[in-house]
């Protein structure tokens, strides 16, 4: 009978989303988008203020915003202050984690599994390779797809695969908790260095430089950097909380 | 049509929420219906033939048919946030297994 209630909600829910979604005017058919009629359209030329100009990668020089990549543009400057809610957002929730799984001495996880020699000198040789990728995702985020945080999320990986293949490996969490904290306060830095120069919180007052090239767009990919790194450092908090407990 | 197969996600998600007793059920239930909301947000931007918005050496002017970022970027907050909450969902799980014994909300508090 429950389960009878619960799949007519569902059912009730979606029909009432499909129902309130046909013809609608705020809301076209399936990839017939007209994104020129919509705010975006305003992000892809790189002007919110005036009448848009065009853009050309490689050539336009001190555009409103720098980014190639305009997801970047939206994420680390239009809306910069809600990036920074929602690192926030990640730095409470890793808090959290710690605060229920934490403990003072701490060991590894008793685990069935004991890696052999193999697994643990590959994981050694395959870390590498997998930091070095989410650095470098994260240093291109202003110019390639990805950016801050799946690089970040890559770095966290890195570290998980050395927690997984080694049943006595444990990662400095110390360093990774002064890391975290360094690149969040160094964002709100940024931040306050926008509003003492430019007047504005999070206000890029560094030259924009040439769409496309690596060193352009000012404290974008600094932002995403400093973004990478925080990211990474909490989840690999986060992978160590759960895979340790009490004990000596 | 991609809005469609999002929206029976999410009712799935919506029917696993209100039905299962297991508090990691529970948890993968939020993050199917978070995913197809996620999906359903991007697939508000997609235009036929579109391409990403990324200007390139290939894609160069902004006169080319590029698909909504703003729906991308709202996306990737939310798929951060998602992470969070289900890290912090999963260590109240083994909290609870830690104190109790059992997953099942059903056989908790018999003690």
């Amino acid at each position: 009978m429950k389960n009878f209630l619960a799949l007519a909600l569902s059912l009730f829910i979606g029909f009432l989303i499909i129902m309130s979604l046909r013809n609608n005017v705020a809301f076209p058919e399936y990839g017939t988008v007209n994104v020129a009629s919509r705010v975006s359209q305003a992000y892809l030329d790189r002007d919110v203020t005036e009448n848009p100009g065009t853009v050309i990668f490689g050539e336009s020089v001190n555009l409103e915003s720098g980014p190639a990549n305009t997801v970047t543009a939206i994420v680390a400057d239009y809306r910069s202050f809600d990036t920074l809610g929602e690192v926030t957002v990640l730095f409470v929730s890793s808090l959290g984690v710690a605060l229920l799984l934490g403990t003072k001495k701490q060991k590894r996880l008793e685990v069935d599994f004991h890696p052999n020699f193999m697994l643990r000198v590959g994981s050694r040789a395959l870390f590498g390779i997998i930091l070095m990728t989410g650095i470098y995702v994260a240093i291109h985020g202003h110019l390639t797809p990805g950016g801050g945080f799946p690089g970040g999320a890559m770095i966290a990986s890195s570290m998980l695969l050395l927690y997984l293949a080694n049943d006595s490996f444990r990662a400095k969490i110390k360093g990774f908790k002064i890391l975290e904290s360094a690149a969040g306060s160094a964002y709100i830095l940024i931040g306050l260095i926008g509003l003492l120069v430019g007047g504005y919180f999070l206000q890029n007052v560094l030259d924009n430089g040439t769409l496309g090239s690596l060193f352009s767009a000012g404290f974008i990919p600094i932002i995403y950097v400093l973004i990478g790194l925080k990211v990474g450092s909490e989840i690999s908090g986060v992978i160590d909380n759960f895979l340790t407990e009490e004990g000596v | 049509m991609l809005q469609y197969a999002a929206i029976v996600l999410i009712m799935l998600g919506l029917y696993g929420i209100l039905t299962k007793r297991n508090v990691i059920k529970i948890i993968v239930s939020l993050n199917i219906l978070e995913i197809g909301l996620n999906l359903f947000i991007v697939s508000v931007g997609f235009v036929d033939g579109g391409l990403a918005p990324i200007f390139t050496s290939q894609n160069a002017t902004n006169d080319l048919n590029f698909v909504d970022p703003l729906p991308q970027a709202l996306v990737l907050t939310a798929i951060v946030i998602g992470v969070g909450t289900t890290a912090l969902g999963l260590a109240i799980a083994k909290t609870i297994y830690a104190k109790y014994g059992t997953f099942n909300l059903d056989e908790m508090g018999e003690k």
